[in-house]
C-alpha cells in the first residue's frame, strides 16, 4: 500500500505571540507577595546571624553585615547556655540524630511490613484493623500523653533517647501503615498471586519483589518522617527529660531563657542551625518526593 | 503426567454460591479448556486448583495426591496469568529464576533450566531486559517461560492471550499448542474465546452459572451440543434455534407451518406427538442447491446481507424471527435485500432439543 507523499505545506501559520494577560498579572502579584512574606523574615534571620551585636544595636535590621562574622554561629553551636548547661546546640544536635535514626528505621520497617501484609495477604479482621488504624491516626497526642509517660516510666526508659524514639515510632505507625497499605494495594493482584505460586514465602516476596517496587513511597515517607521527627518539640520536651532533649528543645531553652542582653545574632544562628537538616533533606530528595507523590500504581 | 480431578467442589463467597457440587476429571496429558461467559466460575475453578482460593467443601486431586489443603507452591503446578504478572523490577532472567525460588534446586540445574526455557521460547536475547522494555508478545513468552522452568506436571493458563492483538494471538495459540504436544503436560486453560477453545483443546468443559453444561471433545461440543445453552454458546454466528412441534410420522412442524423431516435423526429418546421441541440449525449447514436428503426446504425473503470476506451471512425473515445462513460470497453477490431465496437443510446435520428441559433428545 503506497500513499503519494504530498509536499509539505509552504505556509507556516504564524502563532500569535504570547502576551501577559490581566489574570496572569494577578497571579504573579499574589505569588510575589507570598514569596516576600516568606523571604523577608528569612533574609533578616540570615543577615542578623552574621552581624556583630554592636551593629544589631544600631537597629537597621535590613542592612547587610558590615563585618561578616561566624562568631554567633560558633557561639550558638559550642557555648550558648540552654538552661543550666552551657555546651551550645551540639548536644541537642547529637540527641536529635540519636532519636531520629532508631525511630526512622523502626517506624518505616514495621509499618511497611504491616502495610504489605494488610494489602496483599488475606489477614483475618483486616477491615476492622484498618478502621482502628484510621481512628488511631486521628487521636490527638495530648490526650494520650499522660498514659504514655506512665508506660515509658514503667519500661524504665523515661527521660532517655529511647523513650523519645519509641514514642515517635508508635505515634507514626498508624498513618505510615495506612500509607504503605494504600500504596501496595495498587500493585496488580496477579503479581502477588504469581509470587505466591513461585515462592510462597512472606518475607522473600517482600524483600525480592515488593521492596524494590517501593522506592517512591519510601522516599515520601522518609522525608515526612525526618521532617516531623526533627521538628518535633512536644514529644522531646515531654519524654526527653534533661539528658535527652532534642535540638528543638535545646533551641527553645536557649532563646527563651536568657540572662542579660538578648543575643539576637546567636539566637538566629541557632535557629538556622536547627532548621538546616530538614531543609537539606528537602533539597536533596525533593525531586523524588514529587515523583513519589505523583506515582500511584506500579505498572507491571 | 498426572490426572487432575475435582470432586464435589462447592465454592461460596459469603451468601453467593459460585460453584455448586462440581465434578470434573482431566485425564493425564489432556489439554482442557474451561470455556464460558464472564462470571460462570471458570476462573474461580482455576484459582481453586492453583490454591489461590480455598474450597468451601470438596476435594481436589492431582494424580494420587490430595492437594485441597496444600499451599500453592507445594502443588507442583505453574500458572500463566492474563496480565503476564511479571515482576517489574527483575530482569527476564530474574523472573525465571524467581519462578524456581521455592524449589531449592542446585544452581547449575537452575541455570540449565533457564537456558532451556529461553531456547524453547526464543527469548535468549531478552534475558537481561526488564518487563517494561518488552512488547506484549515478548512479555507473554517470558510469563510462559517462568511457568515452564518449574517442569510442573500441570500447567494452568488464565486467559493468557486476551491482552494480545489478533495476529500475535494466532501465533501464540499455535505456540502453546506446540509446547503442549512436545512437553505433554496436563493443561487447564481458561478462556472465553471459543476459537482458542476449539483450536487448542483436547477436551472442553463449557461452564455456565457455576455448572458444567457439557464436557467433551471440541467436535462433540460443536456437532452434538448437549443442551440449548451449549448450542447457543458455541459457534459464530450462533446456531439458529427454532421452536417446533413434534408430529406423527417422524416429522415436526415449524412456526411458519413448514415441516422438518426427522427420520434420519438419531434420537436419544423419540418425542411423543405434540411435544414442544427446539430445532437447532447451524448457519453453515444450509445449502442453496437442494440436496437429495433435505430435512426441510424454506423459501424466505432476505432482510440483510453481511459480507465478511471469506463468506457472506444472509439474514432471512422466518415467522417472527430471523434465520442466519452462511453462503459463499459468489452466491451472495447477486442477492439484494428483499429477494426471496430458497434454502435447504440436510437431514444428518440436525440438532433437536426438548423445549422444556433444554436438553438434547
Amino acid at each position: 500500500m503506497t500513499v503519494s507523499a504530498s509536499p509539505a505545506p509552504a505556509v507556516l501559520f504564524p502563532r500569535p505571540s504570547k502576551r501577559i494577560r490581566g489574570r496572569s498579572i494577578a497571579v504573579l502579584v499574589f505569588l510575589a507577595m507570598a514569596a516576600l512574606f516568606f523571604s523577608v523574615p528569612l533574609y533578616v534571620l540570615v543577615v542578623t546571624s552574621f552581624k556583630t551585636m554592636d551593629q544589631i544595636r544600631e537597629g537597621a535590621i535590613f542592612s547587610l553585615p558590615e563585618v561578616w562574622t561566624f562568631d554567633a554561629w560558633r557561639y550558638a553551636w559550642d557555648e550558648a547556655c540552654s538552661g543550666l548547661t552551657c555546651e551550645g546546640l551540639k548536644r541537642g544536635f547529637v540527641n536529635s540524630l540519636e532519636i531520629l535514626f532508631p525511630s526512622l528505621i523502626a517506624s518505616i520497617a514495621i509499618s511497611a511490613v504491616t502495610g504489605y501484609a494488610l494489602a496483599l495477604w488475606s489477614v483475618r479482621w483486616a477491615g476492622g484493623f484498618l478502621f482502628l488504624l484510621f481512628l488511631c491516626a486521628f487521636v490527638p497526642f495530648q490526650i494520650i500523653m499522660y498514659p504514655l509517660i506512665v508506660i515509658t516510666v514503667n519500661m524504665g526508659v523515661y527521660g532517655t533517647i529511647w523513650a523519645v524514639a519509641f514514642i515517635h515510632t508508635v505515634l507514626a505507625m498508624p498513618v505510615l501503615t495506612l500509607i504503605f497499605r494504600n500504596y501496595y494495594k495498587d500493585i496488580p493482584p496477579e503479581i502477588i498471586k504469581a509470587a505466591i505460586m513461585d515462592s510462597g514465602s512472606f518475607w522473600r516476596i517482600f524483600v525480592e519483589i515488593i521492596l524494590p517496587m517501593s522506592g517512591n513511597i519510601l522516599i515520601v515517607v522518609l522525608i515526612m518522617q525526618i521532617t516531623s521527627i526533627w521538628n518535633d518539640y512536644l514529644i522531646g520536651v515531654t519524654f526527653g527529660g534533661l539528658g535527652a532533649q532534642p535540638m528543638t528543645v535545646n533551641l527553645a531553652n536557649m532563646v527563651t531563657v536568657t540572662t542579660g542582653t538578648v543575643s539576637y545574632n546567636v539566637n538566629m544562628a541557632a535557629a538556622l542551625q536547627t532548621a538546616i537538616p530538614p531543609l537539606a533533606i528537602y533539597f536533596v530528595l525533593g525531586k523524588f518526593f514529587v515523583q513519589g507523590i505523583a506515582a500511584g500504581a506500579v505498572k507491571g | 503426567m498426572p490426572r487432575v480431578s475435582f470432586e464435589h467442589i462447592v465454592k461460596k463467597f459469603g451468601a453467593l454460591t459460585v460453584l455448586d457440587d462440581l465434578d470434573l476429571t482431566v485425564e493425564s496429558g489432556d489439554f482442557l479448556v474451561l470455556l464460558g461467559p464472564s462470571g460462570c466460575g471458570k476462573t474461580t475453578l482455576l484459582n481453586l486448583l492453583a490454591g489461590l482460593a480455598d474450597v468451601t467443601s470438596g476435594r481436589i486431586m492431582i494424580g494420587t495426591r490430595d492437594v485441597t489443603d496444600l499451599d500453592p507452591k507445594d502443588r507442583r503446578l505453574a500458572m500463566v496469568f492474563q496480565s503476564y504478572a511479571l515482576y517489574p523490577t527483575k530482569t527476564v532472567r530474574g523472573n525465571l529464576r524467581f519462578g524456581l525460588s521455592a524449589s531449592k534446586l542446585p544452581r547449575e540445574e537452575i541455570d540449565k533450566r533457564i537456558a532451556w526455557a529461553a531456547d524453547m521460547l526464543q527469548i535468549g536475547p531478552l534475558m537481561d531486559r526488564r518487563p517494561a522494555q518488552l512488547s506484549g508478545g515478548q512479555r507473554q513468552r517470558v510469563a510462559i517461560g517462568r511457568a515452564l522452568v518449574k517442569h510442573a506436571d500441570v500447567l494452568l493458563f488464565d486467559e493468557p492471550l486476551s491482552n494480545l492483538d489478533a495476529k500475535l494471538r494466532t501465533e501464540m495459540r499455535m505456540e502453546i499448542k506446540k509446547l503442549h504436544e512436545e512437553l505433554g503436560p496436563t493443561v487447564v486453560y481458561v478462556t472465553h474465546d471459543q476459537i482458542e477453545a476449539m483450536t487448542m483443546a483436547t477436551r472442553i468443559a463449557i461452564m455456565n452459572g457455576g455448572k458444567i453444561e457439557q464436557f467433551g471433545t471440541p467436535d462433540d461440543v460443536y456437532e452434538r451440543p448437549a443442551n440449548l445453552f451449549v448450542a447457543g454458546f458455541i459457534g459464530s454466528p450462533s446456531m439458529n434455534l427454532l421452536p417446533a412441534t413434534a408430529e406423527d410420522g417422524g416429522r415436526a412442524r415449524l412456526a411458519d407451518g413448514s415441516l422438518i423431516d426427522l427420520t434420519a435423526y438419531a434420537f436419544d429418546a423419540a418425542p411423543s406427538p405434540g411435544a414442544a421441541l427446539v430445532a437447532g440449525l447451524r448457519p453453515e449447514h444450509f445449502t442453496l442447491a437442494a440436496p437429495a436428503e433435505a430435512a426441510c426446504r424454506l423459501d424466505l425473503p432476505v432482510r440483510h446481507i453481511e459480507r465478511t470476506g471469506s463468506d457472506a451471512l444472509l439474514s432471512l425473515a422466518f415467522a417472527d424471527r430471523r434465520i442466519t445462513v452462511r453462503v459463499t460470497p459468489t452466491d451472495a453477490a447477486h442477492l439484494r435485500t428483499g429477494d426471496r431465496v430458497a434454502v435447504a437443510f440436510p437431514k444428518d446435520r440436525l440438532n433437536l432439543f426438548d423445549a422444556r428441559s433444554g436438553r438434547r433428545i
